[in-house]
């Protein structure tokens, strides 16, 4: 499979004051086409700020990016909006839907930003949230979802675009077991049955259980998953 | 799904939005009615005509001249018209019940004044009956008068009880016209006043001259004024504008302490309304990291922002400026006495507008500056 994702030593820092921290030291990472990779480690190691790197929601200190074959990290913020808009679905732990539009209209948020005209991007967001199983619940305010039911919108909202890659941050954190575990069987067939590159983020040893591949994030630098970590997941 | 998305956010606290888009229209009407207060205090002078002089007393208006000038006036180059009056400053019935009232040199006074409107007939009868008055309109209306009424007003300058028969109501020609003045005849009084205190007979308050062309008012004004230089009363002479703006600059620190409070209340809701504003765009911030997220840009959210502190203050605008209208009514009638013309002017209207527009832009400056600059991931707190 080629590679999709190529992110070549990669060092990011956070400055606090006169004081800079290291978050992440020259990390190197190789994500295939349709591989769903889960990226693992304790709180603090660096995890979601690796992937607000690849999801071009963040800039690198140090390193190189390289999605699709486009350098992301030589993209002025203008450029990266627009790169994001095209190819990267997000799903965030707790949902992040907006709550004053419908699941229909919060799945279709990401098209006002293509060219399709309001007809193609009803007919889109009908069919994503069809892709999810909630093609009944069109109508109904976030507030009036269940959490499972919530991040099956956000996951529709993520894929309206059909984008090449997908992060997510901890989807299954604010879930119930079986919720958890529905969310996690739609991310396994959207890598399976469309083909979609999936990094997601967890602390959930279940969830890394679905993935491809797991790496390990301590204190900056990665590793392949211990194997403390790894039979755990097993 | 914009506009959507903006109107929904606008109501997202219907208390708190409710309660700001009030405050902003009580603001607004606030700014309006004082804007009008302002106004009203200027109508004289608004309806004041160019081509109309005023001589008076050179040392004060408080002392009079004597009516033999008239016709030297008449005889200065310019001059078409003169009539003359006095302030007879009667009192009808109590003196809650105040009303402009001069005695008049009627004939010459109706035709300088063509924008007092008199119907034919009645206008003849005033001018044959010596007892008679003209009364304006929303006078008539507010003590019931009607043609033939006989008025008796308590005279304060001249004493004693004088009695008037209605013979004419005067209407304005426009709204701008004040319709609560009172007038009668010079004659009538000055026969009075001749028996009774003999040494102020032949006396009038002011000269009001009509002019052949507006162009030649300073000429004719100079010209008049050098008539009776180093006479025992020198006079002065200023267009009828000059004459009402003397006596507004009077009341020139009340004026500018009311127009200050006007701009005072604007900046308080302006206030409020940005507070609202910082609240609701501090609650979104997930939610503006959100849109980044998805690709949308600073303008999309500036967009967002503007657009929901416009709908906010464009509704408590369009509800002050709703209310102004019947808040002038009832300031008219319990106040009329004092503010005989007192209406909403289409410029108090536009004001109201630019304020109403100033209180969104302000309130929305921030939180759009804040929204644009906030990092993605701090927007969604997602860095560790």
């Amino acid at each position: 499979m080629p590679s999709i994702i190529d992110v070549q030593n990669v060092s990011k820092y956070y400055h606090r004051g006169a004081e800079s921290i290291q978050v992440l030291d020259n990390i190197s990472l190789t994500i295939e086409t349709g591989q769903f990779l889960a990226l693992m480690g304790p709180s603090g190691s660096g995890k979601s700020t690796l992937l607000n790197l690849i999801a071009g929601l963040d800039q690198a200190d140090q390193g190189r990016i390289v999605v699709d074959g486009l350098d992301i990290t030589r993209l002025s913020e203008t450029q990266l909006a627009n790169w994001r808009a095209g190819h990267v679905g997000f799903i965030f732990q707790f949902y992040n839907l907006i709550p004053v539009l419908t699941a229909l209209e919060n799945v279709e948020l990401p098209l006002m930003l293509s060219r399709l005209n309001r007809k193609e991007r009803r007919e889109h967001a009908q069919t994503a949230l069809a892709l999810v199983s909630l093609d009944d619940r069109m109508r109904h305010y976030p507030r009036q979802l269940s959490g499972g039911q919530q991040q099956r919108v956000a996951i529709a909202r993520a894929i309206v675009t059909d984008p090449t890659l997908l992060v997510a941050d901890e989807p299954t954190g604010d879930l119930d077991r079986n919720s958890a575990e529905d969310v996690l069987t739609l991310l396994d067939s959207l890598t399976r049955d469309l083909g979609k590159t999936i990094v997601m983020v967890t602390h959930d040893p279940r969830a890394a259980r679905k993935a491809h591949v797991m790496k390990y994030l301590e204190k900056g630098l990665l590793t392949d998953a211990p194997q403390a970590v790894v039979s755990e997941c097993v | 799904m914009r506009l959507k998305l903006l109107f929904r956010n606008a109501f997202r606290h219907k208390l708190r939005t409710g309660l700001t888009v009030v405050g902003i229209g009580v603001a607004i009407l606030a700014f309006g009615l004082l804007r009008t207060v302002v106004s009203a205090w200027y109508a004289g002078v608004d309806a004041s005509s160019a081509s109309r002089l005023v001589t008076r007393n050179a040392i004060s208006l408080v002392f009079t001249l004597p009516v033999s000038y008239r016709d030297k006036i008449r005889s200065v180059d310019g001059v078409n018209r003169v009539s003359y009056g006095s302030w007879f400053g009667g009192v009808y019935i109590n003196e809650k019940n105040f009303f402009a009232n001069f005695a008049v040199e009627a004939d010459n006074y109706l035709s300088l004044y063509p924008e007092f409107i008199l119907k034919p007939e009645e206008k003849t009868n005033f001018l044959r009956d010596r007892k008679g008055c003209v009364v304006g309109k929303k006078l008539a209306a507010r003590f019931n008068l009607s043609i033939n009424d006989t008025v008796t007003l308590k005279g304060t300058i001249f004493p004693g009880n004088w009695d008037f028969v209605v013979r004419a109501i005067y209407a304005g020609r426009d709204a701008s016209i004040d319709e609560n003045q009172f007038f009668f005849h010079w004659d009538y009084l000055n026969e009075t006043v001749k028996k009774k205190y003999a040494r102020r007979a032949d006396q009038v308050g002011f000269y009001m001259i009509g002019l052949k062309k507006p162009e030649t008012a300073a000429d004719t004004s100079r010209a008049i004024d050098h008539l009776f230089k180093n006479s025992y009363a020198e006079t002065l002479t200023e267009t009828e504008k000059a004459f009402q703006l003397s006596f507004i600059s009077m009341s020139e620190a009340i004026l500018t302490v009311i127009e200050l409070v006007s701009i005072v209340v604007i900046v308080i809701i302006m206030a409020v309304a940005a507070n609202t504003m910082a609240m609701s765009s501090r609650e979104r911030a997930g939610e503006y990291a959100v849109f980044k997220t998805l690709g949308f840009g600073g303008r999309f959210l500036v967009m967002l922002i503007f657009g929901e502190s416009i709908v906010i203050a464009g509704l408590g605008t369009g509800l002050g400026m709703a209310l102004t209208y019947p808040a002038a009514r009832a300031f008219r009638s319990s106040l009329g006495n004092f503010f005989p013309v007192f209406q909403v002017d289409p410029e108090t209207l536009y004001l109201d507008m630019a304020a109403g527009m100033m209180i969104a832009c302000i309130s929305a400056l921030f939180p759009a500056w804040r929204a644009v600059r906030v990092r993605i991931a701090d927007g969604l707190g997602r860095i560790g």
